[in-house]
């Protein structure tokens, strides 16, 4: 069995982001990038999908050279091998699902991992787009997921509880957190990472349905009013909930 | 000839939710904008509160029905809209941006080739265009989209746009029973948290961090959240130390939220939490330290001891609530 998962190179979530000069863009003067958070948690159930039922795993990411930092760590966390799309244009999220379908489909991977959101455009669509495309099963937002010969059974967090989900392979399958705890690189698994090889290709170039306009920075807050500094203030901040922002 | 909005309605236990009135607002004032018909169209078996889609000015509602369309499936759900779609091809698709129409939304913008734009917080007409504007970076920056393909798929963020009702009009609704599902996706099954309401739908929100010092003083905020008819929220890191379940996480690897009223007891606002609530209309903060950056962006601030305070909030309002 092949199993797929991609994964984005995205600023610290700890960054401040400001806006680049084009004001499509932002500037990355001083911004640290990680894995994708919920990424990790798409790592490390394809690697445990492998433990279980063998086959080999592959790494998929579009971007420039520097999610080659990202794909390393996969494949320091033991990951078979990795592939770079080499896109640096803005896509829109169908066009970058229509570049790892392409590639998941030449890889034949029956079952191919997301994470819920990349933290940067914070879309959540381009596993369901994938799956659309492929024409495989998909379940979004995966908090507990078993497989059984060829039938998928997945929890799937909703507001206020959880579905229980039943389909079949071949499936994407989008992680949330909870899902897992991913696991650190061994320092074996950094060195053989070091040695392998990234492979690169250039994804075909899909039209954009959508277009950035521009970046803003949201309204800035003002810093409210400190009412006191014990439990005499309760009173005030009630009073003032109530009358003032009418709120309760 | 496009000339539809169409709104796609989301019900639970066979009623409509709230974000779907706010989705039907949203239609109907793009629909008489630019002069469109608005139609509403919904899946499920039996649903109570059809008609009072009316309210908030569609009159046309299509209810697709059959007893296995009672829960959520993604293929069955999937295949039913597209076959509308395709049959009544609408030009702007407006869709709640809940943990279903999420799911579902990305699905009919793949298999349509269209444009899709999540979390809008605000649709306008600019120039004779539709621009969306929808948070980046967890909200710490905003974006404005169009979407430039013929159909377009918009997915609004709940609780941003206000579901005011506008007459006492009642939707005119037509079923249609359907079979042939396609239910290769199934929901066999589901299971609800002991929490009665979810950060992401409700209005005001009380949430806890690390100050509260161990999970058995979350009581506290449970107390407090329920007496404001609120939910429970909480910090990365009592969701990393195990306190409380990742479902209640607001901030970047959690949920983003925009409540009317958030109590931020504990927390002291690392950028990630700032950045999921920050677009809260009124932020409340109790910290003991004053420094602390969440009270950088709080309306209303008590510096001090949460162990002091809150209980004495409870009592507050449990005296203002029996007046």
């Amino acid at each position: 069995m092949k199993i797929a998962v991609c994964i984005n190179h995205v600023p610290d979530t700890a960054a401040k982001i400001n806006i680049g000069n084009d004001r499509k863009s932002i500037d990355t003067a001083g911004v640290a990038y990680v894995v994708n958070p919920y990424d990790e948690f798409a790592i490390e159930e394809a690697l445990k999908t492998k433990e279980k039922f063998g086959g080999e795993t592959v790494a998929i990411s579009l971007g420039s050279d520097a999610n080659k930092e990202t794909l390393r760590k996969a494949l320091a966390m033991g990951i078979d091998e990795a592939i770079l799309l080499k896109d640096e244009s803005y896509r829109d999220s169908l066009s970058v699902a229509k570049a790892l379908a392409d590639e998941i489909k030449s890889q034949n991977a029956e079952i191919v991992f997301f994470g819920k959101q990349s933290v940067d455009f914070d879309n959540g669509v381009i596993g369901q787009m994938v799956a659309e495309l492929l024409n495989y099963n998909s379940v979004s937002n995966v908090i507990k997921l078993i497989i059984e010969g060829n039938k998928i059974t997945a929890e799937r967090e909703i507001e206020g509880g959880k579905e229980i989900v039943e389909t079949t392979l071949p499936v994407v399958i989008t992680a949330q957190k909870g899902l897992n705890e991913p696991r650190y690189a061994s320092l074996k698994g950094i060195m053989a990472a070091k040695k392998k090889n990234i492979i690169e290709k250039i994804p075909a170039n899909y039209q954009n349905n959508v277009e950035l306009i521009e970046m803003k920075k949201p309204a800035s807050k003002q810093p409210g009013r400190i009412i006191g500094t014990d439990a005499s203030a309760v009173q005030e901040l009630i009073r003032l909930l109530k009358e003032e922002a009418k709120v309760i | 000839m496009a000339n539809k909005v169409l709104v796609i309605l989301e019900q639970r236990n066979g009623k409509i939710k709230k974000s779907s009135f706010e989705a039907v607002k949203v239609a109907s004032e793009i629909s008489s904008r630019i002069n469109y018909e608005t139609e509403a169209v919904i899946i499920g078996n039996n649903i109570e509160n059809i008609e009072e889609t009316g309210n908030y000015g569609v009159s046309n509602v299509v209810h697709f029905r059959n007893p296995e369309l009672e829960n959520y499936s993604t293929s069955a759900y999937k295949k039913i809209l597209l076959e509308h779609i395709n049959s009544t091809n609408p030009e702007i698709i407006i869709i709640p941006g809940t943990s279903l129409g999420k799911d579902l939304a990305p699905h009919i913008s793949a298999k349509l080739d269209c444009g899709l734009i999540s979390d809008c917080i605000a649709l306008n007409y600019t120039n004779n265009e539709l621009i969306a504007t929808r948070p980046i970076f967890a909200g710490k920056l905003l974006a404005d989209f169009k979407v430039t393909s013929t159909k377009k798929i918009f997915v609004l963020r709940p609780n941003v746009f206000k579901a005011d009702k506008i007459s006492d009009m009642k939707a005119d609704v037509k079923t249609i029973d359907v079979d042939n599902l396609d239910l290769s996706t199934k929901v066999i099954e589901i299971k609800k948290t002991d929490t009665k309401l979810d950060v992401a739908e409700a209005d005001i929100i009380v949430s806890g961090g690390r100050g509260m010092k161990a999970p058995e003083n979350f009581k506290l905020i449970e107390e407090l959240a329920e007496l404001l008819g609120g939910a429970v929220g909480a910090s990365r890191a009592v969701v990393d130390a195990g306190w409380r379940p990742h479902s209640e996480q607001v901030g970047q690897t959690g949920k983003t939220v925009s409540p009317t009223l958030y109590v931020a007891l504990g927390i002291s606002g690392a950028i990630q939490h700032l950045a999921g609530m920050r677009s809260s209309k009124y932020i409340v903060a109790v910290n003991k330290d004053k420094d602390a950056p969440i009270f950088q962006i709080a309306d209303y601030g008590i510096v001090g001891d949460v162990f002091e305070i809150v209980p004495a909030m409870i009592e507050e309002l449990k005296k203002v609530k029996s007046n």
